[in-house]
């Protein structure tokens, strides 16, 4: 560690501070998927190393129960230290890091003391581990994790080896639910409060948004109590016109009691309706599923027919028959169009996957070896296949102002999937950073996406673990890279999000239903992944968006040609393969630049006018000096004055603009910043204005940025990579990690006194002279 | 008697319908349409007739001539290198420029008996001089013949590029085996015992028909967007277009690894030393050289290592991939090292000057243009042809303020350094803006680029509106402090504004 941070921690930490991000990582998420680590003076006083046990561990590190201070990388309790690891990349196999294996209760943490490199890998996120043959060098030892990091090390002795595989293989996946991250995470550093995010969407409020509940359409209590279908929310939305008898009656002839609600209305009235399969078998009906179909027929009077979209391939939903499942007979449900659109179950999904991530995983690959094994994998195939379905919907829905019901077997993967891409396609509000959150509450959270189960959380069967969320997430990129200005994220939303789903560090994706989320208390008891992102929103943001550029339907192009392999995602941290010079941040820095130098500009006219007013109302006092030079001023001033009209007018046109979204965000900082300066600051422009206020004005704002080419580590000597966002410090224009610049604070430099992100020197700087600039 | 559907299908990867009922305007137009795109007579071709509507600013058959490109380096490098005009009559290499780089020690008899040694006259001639000093020539194979005859000529030509104790390598563009039958037909390669200070590595580049069909099958399933997608990925595997970018880049980096990374200096040569070789020197450049990736270095290198180098064009570029009876002289090489430039640019967007659609554009005017510069398959039958005189160049349409600030690359900050592009299989992508432009709208990206475009200009105005406001700011502030306004900076106080303002 280098001692001016370590220096600075102990300046700005008050003693009994228990917890801050740790600083150095290798890889990008480390630092938002970062562990609580207390500071202490303890080094050498290493602790036994006792033969792991998950609750002990656990309990011997939360309550702080132990007599002897801990070892502590960084701040973390160490539990097992190995040294003389080596760490296997397969693009840099002949020469392995060596260095040192630590196993906390939250990370196993790999440090190259030569490479300054620092692998951290949150347990949440190990998929597999794997011990493979023994090699003259020691025991290797092969973790892959849910975010495609995958790495070997060989452990010298094969005893250490076997202790971290058995460590590992209990912490990586609890038995009990209430061991998750979540339930122990406790964010010190992100400023947010746990209500934080756990109230920004409701479901009654987005059904509202569609204009729900209308005369179609209402809303029904008898699922307050999960007593018609547990895996549902407690508010659903039926057709005005479905009695009771009904409802209860589709509800009992739905797998799981899934019976078909509303997801989505398109304000031409046709609806995107969703459910599990009927238990139909060969020949059973039942008239209320019946009459529940033709009640949400009828909630479209403009069209004589509907859609009933059945997601599986024929065959297996024929299988399901013989189970005494299956689908709707078109003989016996009045006006119903039935079609299948053949997205494969979670077992082929799960294949498809694992074949992938082999492909990627090849050694020196041929350009043939690659895409052979992409075109076996069938990955692109189903990515396609779901992007198709959606489309059928969402096209369904608007251009032939039909009503459609999607199911698949239980109506929680496939038809999450197709339901929310298809409301995506038709409404544009699911492209911005709140309707796609909105989205994922409804459709995935609210209507039982088991996420606990899909993503493994917890010890269970794995054959239910299967990347659903993450062929979504696939969809989404596909179409960013289709229409680059119709989404208001970027691919660093898109991936922190995917990682949080699978990392429990937040409550929000955890349990199987919103049920579970309530039984568990999760609201009160752990942080919001949404309170999180809002924190983060100005690296979220894509720059080319724009609500002009965004067509109100979504016409993807689903050629083949236009399904790509997800470099950035598959192949994350294979550090040499990804462009070297990213676009999307180097933009964002320039939307940065261009807000800082527009806040600038207004105070520099607004100065400007003061003085040229005083100056020229001291020469009308004087009344010895021709007029000549006055009515320059005045030119000068009306010039100054549009331009400023211009920029205010500039600024209410662009409505939603990444420096707005920016702002919020940072006003939200603010709070906690200086309260009060900022008064004081921007109202003593009329009284007395001294050379040294204009220069610590100038001072504060950089016109220039430091590029951001070439720039391999931060001045905390951690180093960048492919993904860690650089960031720049307004005042001085330096480029920094994201640990090192989390302060912000007004400008005197900026008319607006709006806080943003400066250095650590620089925001000491700014406090220290605080004083001069308020006489 | 009915008309029918005429089906053009074109160079640039369009295929246009045209239904024409009257069977008489039908047959006409096919058959006018049939014998004006095969054209045999040069002249009769369309740069002859075209006329510019704009005044030539600067000449583009002069601005890139081998004297000014190269001046720089026999001017500085006096001692090393010299420009000779030993081919001033097109008589020691048929195409080669009239003139050409040659070591300094070197006279011109043995630069003419190693010419005889080497097939076509295409001796081995400087293409490039990297900052470590060590330099990349180009050559075609030496005509040793089963007998690995030797040459004590051309063997002091190359030796005499190398300092004492160094060594060079030779890549061979060709495999082991292809080289090694070549002798059977007279050529060969270099024998170790005779090259002792070079090192030759065999890094075998497709060429000719083999690339052609590749384009042709990848050009064919690109075309078809309605197969599945294991279909397409299987017909892009098979086509082989995209090993042939992984293996030409790959060539390209190892040639730059030598010439800056071990700083040795390095001989490329296939067999003609037409193809593969003018793919490889030029990528290597564009990889090491940072002026290659600017609008002007790009058409400099286009210039120096294919246009004036001799890669035949109007050969090369007859048949394209939808053409019948493609022969061995048709090849889409040059459209393979725009792909690889596009492949880097993509790695290191904000290295070049120019976007992609500048290359789109330098693929298409090497098809068909109604500019000269493509035509003529080297310099001697460029000069024979009057093409200076009689067509107007592609490089003076292009250098024109309007016309190129339209290809200029809203990103661009000036990269000095080498630039590694990575070779592995997920860092190449399928060249989407070229290859699926007909077939996929291409729009939404197009405007991305228009909305870059004016973030980054807005961004530099507020640049200079700032600087502008804070000089107008210091210099009211010092007439604020003469009358007395103004409170003047305390003692001990940070720099003035003035200073700040000028920094």
């Amino acid at each position: 560690m280098n001692r001016w941070t370590a220096d600075f921690w102990r300046q700005v930490l008050p003693h009994d501070t228990q917890t801050f991000i740790v600083p150095v990582n290798m890889y990008r998420y480390q630092d938002l998927i970062s562990p609580d680590t207390s500071i202490s003076s303890g080094n050498d006083t290493g602790i036994p190393t006792s033969p792991s046990v998950y609750g002990r561990v656990r309990s011997w590190l939360l309550q702080g129960q132990c007599s002897a201070p801990p070892e502590l990388y960084h701040g973390l309790s160490i539990h097992k230290k190995v040294e003389n690891v080596r760490m296997l990349d397969r693009y840099n196999a002949r020469k392995p890091s060596i260095g040192t294996l630590y196993l906390t209760a939250t990370h196993l943490i790999f440090v190259d003391p030569d490479g300054k490199k620092e692998t951290w890998i949150l347990h949440m996120h190990i998929a597999s581990v794997e011990k493979l043959p023994l090699t003259t060098t020691g025991s290797p030892l092969q973790i892959r994790c849910k975010t495609f990091l995958s790495v070997t090390f060989v452990i010298p002795k094969e005893r250490d080896c076997h202790e971290v595989f058995v460590t590992l293989q209990q912490l990586a996946q609890p038995v009990h639910i209430e061991d998750l991250y979540c339930f122990h995470y406790t964010s010190s550093t992100e400023d947010i409060p746990k209500p934080a995010g756990w109230n920004f969407f409701d479901l009654q409020s987005e059904y509202q948004r569609m204009r729900v509940p209308s005369d179609q359409w209402s809303l029904t209590l008898l699922n307050k109590d999960y007593e018609l279908c547990d895996t549902y929310p407690r508010y659903l939305y039926v057709p005005s016109s479905a009695s009771t008898t009904v409802l209860l009656g589709s509800s009992r002839f739905r797998s799981k009691g899934r019976l078909p609600v509303l997801s989505y209305l398109h304000r031409n009235k046709a609806a995107i309706c969703r459910c599990s399969q009927p238990l139909s078998g060969f020949s059973a009906r039942c008239l209320e599923d019946e009459q529940m179909l033709n009640c949400v027929l009828r909630t479209n009077p403009d069209n004589s027919f509907m859609y009933v979209v059945d997601t599986r391939p024929r065959i297996n939903a024929m299988a399901n028959r013989a189970t005494g499942k299956g689908y709707e007979n078109e003989n016996f449900y009045e006006n119903i169009k039935f079609h299948f659109l053949g997205i494969e179950n979670i077992h082929v999904m799960r294949s498809s996957l694992a074949k992938l991530i082999e492909t990627c995983e090849l050694k020196s690959p041929s350009m043939s070896n690659f895409l052979g094994g992409l075109e076996s994998s069938g990955w692109l195939r189903h990515i396609k296949s779901i992007l198709e379905t959606s489309w059928f919907i969402a096209q369904a829905v608007d251009e032939k102002e039909t009503s459609v019901v999607v199911h698949c077997s239980d109506g929680w993967d496939r038809t999450t999937q197709v339901c929310s891409l298809g409301s995506l396609f038709l409404d544009p509000y699911y492209r911005t950073i709140q309707g796609f959150q909105a989205l994922i509450e409804k459709d995935w959270l609210a209507f039982g996406h088991k996420f606990s189960e899909r993503c493994g959380h917890v010890a269970g069967d794995p054959k239910e673990v299967s990347p659903v969320f993450t062929q979504f997430i696939d969809c989404i990129w596909q179409l960013t890279q289709q229409f680059p200005a119709t989404f208001q994220f970027n691919e660093r939303f898109l991936l922190t999000l995917h990682d949080h789903v699978q990392s429990c560090q937040f409550g929000t994706f955890i349990g199987n239903c919103e049920k579970d989320r309530i039984d568990l208390r999760l609201n009160e008891r752990t942080f919001s992944l949404w309170g999180y992102m809002a924190n983060h929103m100005n690296e979220y943001i894509n720059p080319l968006y724009s609500t002009l550029a965004t067509p109100d339907i979504l016409m993807p192009n689903i050629a083949p040609q236009n399904i790509k392999f997800w470099r950035g995602m598959y192949c994350r941290f294979e550090s040499g393969v990804h462009p070297r010079e990213p676009l999307g941040d180097l933009l964002l820095a320039t939307c940065d630049h261009s807000s800082s130098l527009e806040d600038h500009i207004r105070l520099l006219t607004k100065r400007i006018n003061f003085l040229k007013q005083q100056l020229a109302d001291c020469k009308d006092n004087k009344r010895n000096f021709p007029a000549v030079p006055i009515d320059g001023t005045i030119d000068n001033i009306k010039g100054m004055m549009l331009d400023n009209k211009y920029l205010y007018e500039k600024c209410r046109e662009d409505g939603i603009t990444p420096g707005n979204l920016v702002q919020l965000k940072i006003s939200h900082a603010s709070n906690n910043g200086l309260p009060g300066d900022s008064t004081k600051l921007s109202s003593n422009a009329a009284d007395v204005l001294s050379v040294d206020q204009l220069a610590a004005e100038l001072g504060s704002v950089a016109l220039d940025w430091k590029t951001l080419r070439n720039i391999r580590e931060c001045v905390c000597s951690t180093p960048f990579d492919h993904f860690s966002r650089k960031y720049h410090c307004w005042k001085c224009g330096e480029v920094f990690c994201t640990r090192c610049i989390d302060k912000h604070t007004p400008l005197p430099g900026h008319l607006s006194q709006r806080a943003v992100p400066v250095c650590r020197p620089c925001f000491r700087e700014i406090r220290h002279s605080g004083s001069i600039e308020s006489p | 008697m009915q008309g029918g559907s005429l089906i053009i299908k074109c160079k640039d990867f369009r295929i246009i319908q045209l239904d024409i009922s009257n069977p008489d305007k039908f047959l006409k137009v096919a058959t006018t349409v049939e014998n004006l795109s095969s054209l045999d007579e040069p002249t009769k071709l369309y740069p002859f007739f075209y006329r510019p509507m704009f005044p030539i600013l600067e000449d583009g058959w002069t601005a890139f001539r081998p004297e000014t490109e190269y001046s720089q380096l026999v001017t500085s490098q006096a001692d090393e290198w010299r420009i000779s005009y030993i081919n001033k009559d097109f008589s020691v290499c048929a195409t080669y420029p009239s003139a050409v780089v040659v070591p300094k020690s070197v006279d011109d008899d043995t630069i003419i008996a190693a010419a005889n040694f080497r097939e076509g006259g295409r001796f081995p001639v400087l293409s490039y001089r990297h900052d470590t000093g060590s330099v990349l020539m180009r050559s075609s194979q030496p005509m040793t013949g089963p007998s690995s005859k030797r040459c004590k000529e051309d063997e002091r030509l190359i030796n005499s590029v190398l300092g004492p104790g160094k060594r060079g390598y030779i890549i061979d563009t060709r495999t082991q085996t292809l080289a090694q039958t070549a002798k059977s037909r007279g050529g060969g390669f270099e024998v170790e015992m005779y090259y002792p200070q070079w090192r030759r590595i065999n890094k075998p580049i497709d060429r000719h028909q083999g690339l052609l069909d590749s384009l042709a099958k990848l050009v064919e399933a690109c075309n078809d967007t309605t197969a599945s997608t294991d279909k397409w990925l299987s017909r892009l595997e098979s086509s082989n277009w995209m090993s042939h970018i992984k293996d030409t880049l790959n060539c390209a980096c190892l040639v730059a690894q030598c010439l800056d990374q071990e700083g040795a200096s390095v001989l490329v040569h296939g067999s003609e030393g037409l193809d593969a070789t003018l793919l490889v020197t030029s990528l290597a450049q564009v990889i090491l050289n940072p002026d290659c990736r600017t609008v002007r270095g790009l058409e400099a290198l286009v210039e120096r290592e294919w246009l004036q180098a001799g890669y035949p064009f109007p050969i090369r570029h007859r048949k394209s991939c939808y053409s019948t009876g493609r022969t061995k002289a048709h090849a889409p090489t040059f459209l393979l090292f725009l792909d690889c430039v596009g492949q880097i640019h993509q790695q290191f967007p904000c290295s070049f000057e120019f976007r992609t659609s500048f290359l789109i554009m330098l693929f298409e005017h090497s098809y068909c243009s109604q500019f000269g510069t493509f035509l003529g398959t080297c310099e001697a039958e460029r000069a024979g042809m009057k093409l200076a005189e009689q067509t107007v160049s592609l490089w003076s349409y292009l250098n024109r303020p309007d016309i190129l600030q339209s290809f200029l690359n809203p990103m661009y900050d000036p990269n000095n350094r080498v630039i590694w592009p990575s070779v592995a299989p997920m860092s190449l992508s399928l060249w989407s803006e070229l290859f699926l432009r007909w077939v996929v709208d291409q729009t939404p990206q197009q405007k991305a680029w228009e909305t870059i475009t004016s973030l980054r200009e807005k961004d530099k105005e507020l640049r200079l509106k700032a600087t502008r406001l804070r000089r107008q700011l210091a210099d009211l502030e010092k007439e604020a402090v003469e009358a007395g306004i103004l409170v003047p900076a305390s003692a001990g106080a940070p720099p003035t504004s003035e200073a700040v303002a000028d920094a």
